[in-house]
């Protein structure tokens, strides 16, 4: 039995899929552009090449779970279904944005998702998402929390405070982490003892872990499906390790020279984006005609974000000391 | 009226908010079975049970981001974190985040998260347990700094803080659950940033806070023998500010000396000389003096830690070189 027969996924549903993975891949080439253009401001740190993770993952959660993400945070935004122009207005830095200009691009948020952020203190999402579980089970609900990190994050405290305090608890959270094997410019084979079996680590907490192929949206998808009816039958929390590859450096600001070219044209032949193409033409999924409208949609979108972002106007300077504190608190 | 200690009513104060509504619960190292390491929570976890009541690990920057995170999605955590200088551990939580979240998600979110904390020294436990942190929280924008000094302001203070949809950080002074002062009966609540005169007096004013707040009424207990009148004001909260009621009684007195525990240099009461001297420059018959904690870490041995930190003779000192007296 072949991973779409398991999901039952719809040939519409799995172009949709695609599509996402596109748009990010899309979205992250328009900022790189706009960053050069002076539009985008600040630190961007861009997701191309991990897009299978973001889409795979959020793909199997209902409207009322909590996703909590990193720095890195734009491709799980929009695969969580934020606007392209409210994250993109964000990066410009204007008050249409999705943080209303105040958070940039390390810090997305949307209540209308439940995207409850994305955090830029490497580990300090952890212990946010293990108290949405935690409010969860308090009153009850079957929401889940899903909490992403990269392989840097493993070597915070928080990290370790989380998941004993997750798995203590019982509570309804994936730990989902994104090895892209380096920590900034550090290599996680030189910052990480067990580098190379990150999700055996959960056992350490008395947590399920399983790792998966993280430039295959489906085996993301499919091994997600699983956790996520796990996790919200009350069974406790799941750790996940999906291994991956920045295509871009950490930064717009890091050309990556550290990294071997070998490794790089390796991890470039992996590349989720066109893998998921060619095997949606090779089975039969999609054709030609499909993937080149998808093309052009996401081009148009694309467009309609710069456009919408360009346009809106930027914050009042009235509006400085704003949401410092609920309104009439001082 | 009743009177109670300061334990008693803050006890009372987490009582009523579980007792009040369900979204309330209490979250904390060692809180449960117990009864909390100042006995504050004694009997709760037996009546509201282990669910609203969460003994937790020692895990400071998880209780706090759990009780970030909890409070977005709607509750009412209240976090004991054993003393501030434990915080430390948790202060990516206070700061980076519970402080941030409403304003860099543009107003989406709120974090009604309330943090219990014990400042202070005096109790000959060393000088990693004798800290006074709250000054720095109060840099913070974005967080409430609340410092009672009295049963009474303690009680009223947290009825308001509940209320409140942003964090706060609610400190209570290692030395003062003992004591016992009188209590309103019925509902009554003080709110933030509204500082009280603790003791009227004519001749000089002293801003101050947290226990420090005796100390300077036993000062002024002997300069008043001396014929000195001291007006003591009680900042009651650091952050909102209330420097009107400062302003006011230095306007009267002339002269403002301000006390605090933690060390001199870069303390809280550097903000508030600031102030004073920006905003009542023109009444001040001499400059705004300052009595600190000394230069060092709090010693064990307790003849050197009395030195470390301002008791009423150095208060009075200072009030009578201040004066010329």
């Amino acid at each position: 039995m072949t991973a779409i027969d398991r999901q039952r996924l719809s040939k519409n549903q799995l172009l949709g899929l695609y599509r996402q993975m596109h748009l990010i891949r899309e979205f992250e080439r328009e900022c790189e552009r706009q960053y050069t253009r002076g539009h985008i401001k600040g630190f961007l740190h861009v997701y191309s090449g991990e897009e299978a993770i973001a889409v795979g993952a959020i793909s199997t959660l209902e409207p009322q779970d909590y996703v909590v993400t990193h720095y890195r945070d734009h491709g799980h935004a929009l695969a969580r279904g934020v606007s392209s122009k409210d994250i993109m207005a964000e990066l410009f830095g204007k008050a249409t944005g999705c943080s209303k200009g105040r958070g940039g691009s390390m810090h997305l948020f949307d209540a209308s998702k439940n995207f409850m952020g994305g955090y830029a203190i490497v580990g300090g999402q952890l212990p946010v998402a293990t108290g949405l579980a935690l409010a969860s089970q308090y009153r009850g609900e079957n929401r889940i929390a899903l909490c992403f990190m990269g392989d840097g994050a493993l070597n915070e405290g928080e990290f370790h405070e989380a998941m004993n305090l997750a798995a203590i608890w019982k509570l309804p959270v994936i730990f989902f982490c994104e090895n892209n094997l380096y920590g900034m410019g550090a290599p996680a084979s030189t910052t990480l003892i067990m580098h190379q079996e990150i999700y055996r680590m959960a056992a350490a907490y008395g947590i399920p872990g399983a790792e998966v192929d993280g430039n295959d949206v489906l085996a993301v998808r499919e091994l997600m499906l699983e956790v996520v009816q796990r996790v919200r039958g009350g069974q406790g929390p799941y750790f996940i390790e999906a291994k991956t590859y920045r295509l871009r450096g950490h930064s717009i600001a890091d050309p990556a020279n550290y990294r071997p070219p070998e490794e790089v044209s390796y991890w470039q032949s992996r590349d989720p984006v066109p893998r998921f193409k060619e095997w949606l033409l090779a089975e039969g999924q999609a054709s030609q005609a499909e993937i080149d409208q998808v093309g052009a949609s996401v081009e148009q979108e694309i467009v309609a974000a710069a456009q919408f972002a360009e346009s809106s106007p930027f914050p009042q300077p009235q509006d400085l000391h704003k949401w410092v504190y609920e309104e009439g608190q001082a | 009226m009743a009177i109670i200690s300061y334990r008693e009513a803050v006890s009372q104060a987490l009582r009523e908010a579980l007792e009040e509504d369900h979204r309330f619960f209490l979250m904390g190292e060692d809180i449960g079975p117990y009864g909390g390491s100042f006995a504050v929570t004694r009997g709760f976890w037996e009546e509201f049970g282990p669910e609203r009541v969460k003994d937790s690990p020692l895990s400071e920057s998880a209780i706090v981001g759990a009780g970030v995170g909890a409070a977005m999605a709607g509750l009412r955590p209240m976090v004991e974190i054993m003393t501030i200088n434990f915080s430390l551990l948790a202060i990516d939580q206070i700061v980076n985040h519970a402080a941030k979240i409403r304003y860099m998600s543009g107003g989406q979110f709120s974090v009604p998260l309330c943090i219990r904390t014990v400042t202070g020294a005096g109790a000959s436990v060393g000088a990693t347990h004798s800290q006074s942190f709250e000054g720095w929280y109060a840099s913070v924008p974005g967080l409430h700094v609340v410092v009672p000094s009295t049963p009474k302001d303690a009680l009223g203070l947290f009825r308001s803080c509940r209320e409140l949809m942003d964090p706060v950080i609610f400190v209570e002074h290692i030395l003062l659950y003992g004591a016992r002062g009188e209590v309103p009966d019925g509902p009554f609540k003080i709110p933030l940033g509204q500082a009280e005169v603790k003791r009227l007096g004519r001749d000089v004013t002293i801003v101050t806070f947290s226990r420090m707040v005796h100390v300077c009424l036993a000062a002024a207990e002997q300069l008043a023998v001396e014929g000195i009148q001291v007006e003591v004001v009680d900042l009651r909260t650091l952050r909102p500010l209330d420097m009107e009621t400062v302003v006011h009684s230095v306007r009267k007195t002339r002269h403002a000396l301000v006390v605090e525990e933690a060390p001199k240099q870069g303390g809280f009461g550097a903000e508030i000389a600031s102030q004073v001297q920006h905003l009542a420059f023109d009444y001040l018959d001499g400059p705004v003096e300052r009595v600190a904690g000394e230069e060092v870490p709090i010693p064990y041995s307790m003849p050197l830690e009395r030195l470390a930190i301002p008791d009423p003779e150095r208060v009075a000192r200072a009030i009578r070189a201040q004066l010329g007296r």
